[in-house]
């Protein structure tokens, strides 16, 4: 699974992306920004504030409770300010 | 698709001459220009740097031209927007609309720049005398693409917009 970090998540964890191999628990959002932020102190860190860590799997909005896989691209990011 | 993201600066004269090249039915052509501004969240700003998603962000800006020519009457659209390292007075984006009269134009334009507001994956960091510092989202933003939803009949309005704004949007600002 790729994992792909955005804004202040990218440089607070000091990666832009990662490739992990979640456990078969790890089936939705939710459990897989849990699991993350078990990685190192810097994941924890910066993931510690759930409600403002928003997710894309496979390039769409996704809510915590959405399913994750093995195959699939999920981006972290926080709140957007385009325009 | 007419929606491009790029580092490069763009001529709003030329684009706008572009998109109207070839359509007669055109009567109205609405525009909408971005600015990096000099006063950012906690006082002046020397630059402004833009992250986005490559891929998703070019998916979402054609979901949003999708979307506002489902709705109105467009002959033409163009959405150009910035990203990479840009100092006060840049151009950041350009939505531009065209179509027969003047009213579908400016809704549709302006409908374009409040959806790449709060759904267009894009992040700011504004650089200034005290450092650099990620800009959070405007929760007057996400209000005022609440309010445009709910008064639209009918089509892909409501729901979809709230569901959207739970997954893309901070409501604490």
């Amino acid at each position: 699974m790729k994992i792909l970090y955005f804004a202040w998540l990218r440089s607070r964890i000091g990666l832009a992306e990662e490739e992990v191999s979640p456990p078969p628990e790890v089936q939705d959002v939710a459990g897989l920004v849990d699991w993350l932020a078990a990685r190192s102190p810097a994941h924890a860190a910066a993931l510690a504030q759930r409600s403002i860590v928003k997710a894309a799997v496979n390039q769409d909005y996704a809510r915590p409770g959405d399913r994750v896989g093995p195959d699939d691209e999920v981006a972290l990011f926080p709140p957007v300010t385009g325009g | 698709m007419a929606a491009r993201v790029q580092r490069e600066d763009f001529d709003v004269g030329a684009e706008i001459a572009a998109m109207s090249a070839d359509a007669l039915g055109i009567g109205a052509v609405a525009s909408f220009v971005g600015l990096v501004r000099g006063e950012g969240e906690a006082g002046p700003i020397s630059a402004l740097t833009l992250e986005h998603y490559p891929g998703m962000t070019e998916r979402k800006l054609a979901e949003a031209e999708a979307e506002a020519r489902a709705r109105w009457p467009l002959a033409a659209v163009r959405i150009v927007h910035r990203f990479g390292r840009l100092e006060p007075g840049s151009r950041i984006v350009l939505v531009a609309t065209a179509a027969a009269h003047r009213d579908a134009a400016f809704a549709a334009c302006a409908f374009l720049m409040d959806w790449l507001k709060t759904d267009a994956p894009f992040w700011k960091l504004e650089e200034g005398p005290g450092g650099a510092q990620w800009v959070s989202n405007r929760e007057s933003d996400a209000i005022r693409r609440r309010q445009a939803s709910e008064g639209e009949t009918g089509s892909a309005g409501g729901p979809d917009d709230t569901e959207r704004m739970d997954k893309g949007q901070d409501s604490n600002g």
